[in-house]
């Protein structure tokens, strides 16, 4: 494998890593603070690709804009998902939360495939991010793709600066390490749920429709990242995002140069990847106290 | 005295129910169609792995979102150690057959014995976890098997491949079983829930079974007790796993045919639904939860009872088990048990 | 004094910054009662679980019948002779008195893959629980299911338990919490009987239950020993009085 290619792909790998980051993190705030196992994680992904396809033809080339339009939308959407549905699932054991978001992800597809139906359709990269940059003779690197990459980049900075510099955030890790104490504090812990989970919504959302232009936008697309999602969590261990970032970029590696050196098996290596984490460090590479 | 009479008398009829239930069902094909026989006997099959996943689950404690992985390993080992078919690494290879008629009893034993033993490289490496992570990972690795018959060249990708010959038992050239024969096979899938359900039943009451059962209430305890809890999960794990592929030796016979969606999490989803369904922690309700599940779904799906609605069965499904969890978390035996508590005031 | 059943030396438990035991080294013979009090966060309970086994040391080591136990898992500990009972009540509350006490006999018992074999008729265990229950007073209460017993009842099970696996020493984490003076008594008189044959160390808040039984006291300040001696030499302690039984007892 000459230099070029090589770097390319580093580059995607790294871009992989980044987009299941965002969705990652979700689903490991979601879990660290509210303890809620949400299978239905994958289908706010799906609903944000879903979304930069239908929102497409309105907003044409301003690009930025579709995206603020789409994190909106999926943020009241995920508050009112909490207070609707999620909120009830609280208190109730695993296996309830399990089969309870399971049926979500059911009925999500079946809405979706109600609504735009069941075809597979691409979604065009807005023209000033079009075309790519030389890496080498060869090879050319496709704008868009850094385009993402720099976004998840910018979100995850975000992401840090709400969890470890703002009074939400601290409200957050407060959360994450004791229920009972937060509450005790007189802080509005319903609203706090609340908000986490339409984040962790707008988060998935997003990654949907940063990734919509680059995997297209197609049914049971939520399955396979979920399943990713939760490899993730497992190795990065329950409610660090720290944690997320590092085994996203791990996962973002194994499955990138996997493809290039084991073909058709590709697809095992993340999970390989996991077993191995599970020999040597069983409770994820960042462990939490207190959980 | 009295009621406590009253009380074994009742449990002597509790036990007779599954015998009970057994004889109706030896006695069934003489007045059913086809069609609702086969129905029969995906409901026996899927009674088979409900079954199994209640010694994990109801039993035990272990929530696994993977265990289709172990039913399918069972169906596909059914198929391609037949022969003829799909492409086994050199190192399987030798144990296949030509894709003519198989020995019966060394199909039965490479499906059960290769979901038993995925179930123990996945069960050692899961135990080492609990809770919510256990859910995780249980759940990616089925996806991991998921992949091996969905990408790779061992199985026939995502279309599956068929199985040509059904098996046969023979001894000393005479046929005595021969699972084409659709009484036959109708009989052998009966003595193996039967089968299933005596073991389970047994495991149960025994020393290992009340271990599983402290283990679920309160590990930590069994453990100051003495208990070597992560083997007791393991083998709970592999016995399931096991099971689970007998289940699937059994639907890759019945649909003379194995698709790599025999794996997927939606399987590993619809079993576990079986046994909330019927209501965890008994043997009865994880049957009762087959039965109810597999005439939910031909419900749903039927075109008939429902007109446009059955092409989206996936939607009433998915709101009938947010239902159903939501209103009856104990399940159709928790229904049973209410209703009758109520009537003795 | 006879060789020590159960030793701790230097041990050592640190939770990030917090060192939550400092260098603690006791030791546990058969025929003594021996109480470890001390203010909540003195470091009491990670003590007892780094010896039963349920944490890991940072540092120092556990010796159990002149073997290094300090890597043991908690199940080895338990089987060699370690036995616990706990501060929160952890009975199996949905079976019955008979069977929480069977099921923690059960666990020395070998051939646990016999599934052919009916637990409830398994003479071996059975036998050592009823024994246990009788100890511990609760026989007539054999069938009852352990959740419907009183709060005195389940800790009485709680002990019950612990001596169905046959223990040599018992680690009590306050097996007095929220009882009555009728109950402790009973307990108290149930400690004195098993003393004789068994090794106790005794977890405790009931400062007057503990002056009672007690045949050696250490107390414990900031994860630190300050003092271990007889109950009278503790008494009129000074270091012990100002940090612990307050000032002008």
């Amino acid at each position: 494998m000459d230099l070029a290619t090589f770097l390319v792909q580093c580059l995607n790998a790294v871009q992989y890593g980044l987009l299941l980051f965002l969705v990652a993190s979700g689903l490991t705030l979601i879990f660290g603070i509210m303890g809620v196992i949400n299978l239905a994680h994958g289908s706010f992904y799906m609903i944000g690709a879903y979304m930069a396809f239908v929102l497409a033809p309105w907003f044409g080339d301003w690009y930025l804009t579709k995206l603020l339009a789409g994190v909106i939308l999926a943020a009241v959407f995920g508050y009112l998902l909490e207070w609707a549905f999620f909120s009830y699932l609280y208190q109730r054991d695993h296996l309830q939360q399990v089969l309870m978001t399971y049926a979500l992800i059911l009925v999500f597809e079946e809405l979706r495939s109600l609504t735009v139906g069941n075809d597979v359709h691409g979604v065009q990269a807005p023209t000033w991010l079009a075309g790519g940059f030389k890496l080498g003779e060869l090879m050319s690197y496709p704008w868009y793709r850094v385009f993402a990459s720099v976004a998840c980049i910018v979100l995850a900075v975000a992401l840090y600066w709400v969890v470890n510099r703002t009074k939400l955030g601290m409200m957050i890790r407060a959360g994450a390490s004791n229920r009972d104490m937060v509450r005790g504090l007189g802080i509005d812990i319903q609203r706090l749920y609340r908000i986490v989970f339409a984040g962790g919504v707008a988060l998935a959302a997003l990654a949907g429709m940063i990734a919509a232009p680059l995997s297209s936008v197609y049914p049971n697309m939520g399955g396979s990242v979920l399943i990713i999602c939760f490899v993730v969590v497992v190795i990065g261990g329950i409610g660090s995002i720290t944690g997320a970032l590092i085994a996203s970029l791990l996962v973002g590696f194994v499955d990138t140069f996997g493809k290039v050196f084991f073909a058709e098996f590709s697809g095992i290596g993340v999970y390989l990847l996991m077993a191995i984490i599970l020999i040597w460090k069983p409770e994820g590479l960042m462990k939490q106290h207190g959980r | 005295m009295g009621a406590e009479h009253a009380a074994t008398s009742a449990s002597r009829f509790g036990r007779l129910v599954p015998l009970l239930g057994l004889a109706v069902l030896a006695a069934l094909p003489a007045v059913l169609t086809p069609y609702t026989q086969d129905l029969v006997l995906k409901i026996a099959v899927f009674a088979i792995f409900a079954l199994s996943l209640e010694l994990l689950v109801g039993t035990t404690g272990l929530v696994s979102l993977g265990h289709a992985a172990f039913f399918g390993i069972g169906a596909y080992a059914a198929v391609l150690f037949t022969g003829g078919v799909g492409s086994l690494p050199a190192a399987l290879a030798w144990l296949a057959g030509d894709g003519g008629a198989a020995p019966l009893l060394k199909l039965l034993a490479l499906s059960v014995g290769f979901a038993a033993l995925y179930a123990l490289f996945v069960g050692a490496l899961s135990l080492r976890t609990t809770g919510v992570y256990f859910i995780m990972v249980t759940l990616a690795f089925a996806q991991m098997a998921y992949f091996v018959f969905h990408d790779t060249k061992v199985g026939g990708g995502s279309d599956g491949i068929f199985l040509y010959a059904k098996p046969v038992l023979e001894i000393g050239g005479t046929t005595l079983i021969d699972l084409d024969r659709k009484s036959h096979f109708y009989y052998f899938t009966l003595g193996a829930l039967a089968f299933t359900y005596g073991v389970l039943a047994l495991v149960n009451r025994s020393r290992l079974g009340h271990a599983l059962a402290g283990i679920r209430v309160n590990e930590q305890r069994m453990r100051a007790a003495g208990f070597r809890t992560y083997g007791y999960k393991l083998a709970a794990f592999v016995i399931a796993g096991a099971l689970a592929g007998l289940a699937g030796f059994l639907v890759g016979v019945k649909d003379g045919a194995v698709n790599p969606e025999l794996l997927s999490w939606h399987e590993s989803g619809a079993v576990l639904l079986m046994i909330i369904l019927g209501g965890i922690g008994s043997l009865r309700g994880a049957v009762l939860g087959a039965v109810a599940f597999t005439l939910l779904k031909e419900l749903f799906q039927s075109e008939a009872l429902l007109g446009p609605l059955a092409g989206h069965w996936q939607l009433t499904l998915g709101l009938t088990i947010i239902a159903f969890v939501a209103l009856l978390p104990k399940g159709l035996i928790g229904l049973k048990q209410r209703l009758a508590g109520a009537s003795h005031g | 004094m006879a060789e020590a059943l159960l030793r701790s030396n230097l041990l050592t438990r640190r939770f990030g910054g917090l060192t939550a035991v400092n260098g603690v080294s006791l030791a546990f013979h058969i025929g003594e009662v021996h109480a470890v009090i001390g203010t909540n966060g003195a470091g009491k309970s990670t003590l007892i679980n780094m010896l039963s086994g349920e944490i890991p040391a940072s540092g120092g080591s556990i010796h159990f019948d002149g073997q290094d136990i300090t890597d043991w898992p908690q199940p080895k500990r338990a089987r060699a002779g370690l036995g616990r009972s706990y501060q929160r009540t952890t009975i199996f509350p949905e079976f019955s008195v008979l069977e929480n006490c069977r099921l923690c006999a059960q666990a020395a018992l070998p051939r646990a893959w016999a599934v052919w074999e009916s637990a409830q008729r398994c003479e071996a265990s059975l036998a050592v629980a009823r024994e246990a229950l009788a100890a511990a007073g609760l026989a007539d209460v054999a069938q009852r299911q352990a959740g419907t017993l009183s709060h005195g009842g389940k800790r009485q099970l709680e002990i019950a338990m612990c001596l169905a696996t046959k223990p040599r020493v018992l680690l009590l984490d306050e097996p007095l919490a929220g009882m009555g003076a009728e109950e402790t008594d009973r307990m108290l008189a149930l400690l004195a009987s098993l003393k004789a044959t068994h090794a106790v160390l005794l977890v405790e808040h009931d400062m007057d239950a503990v002056f009672r039984i007690a045949d050696r006291i250490t107390v414990m300040v900031n994860g630190e020993v300050i003092a271990s001696d007889v109950p009278a030499a503790i008494r009129s302690n000074r270091d012990v009085q100002t940090a612990y039984l307050g000032e002008g007892h």
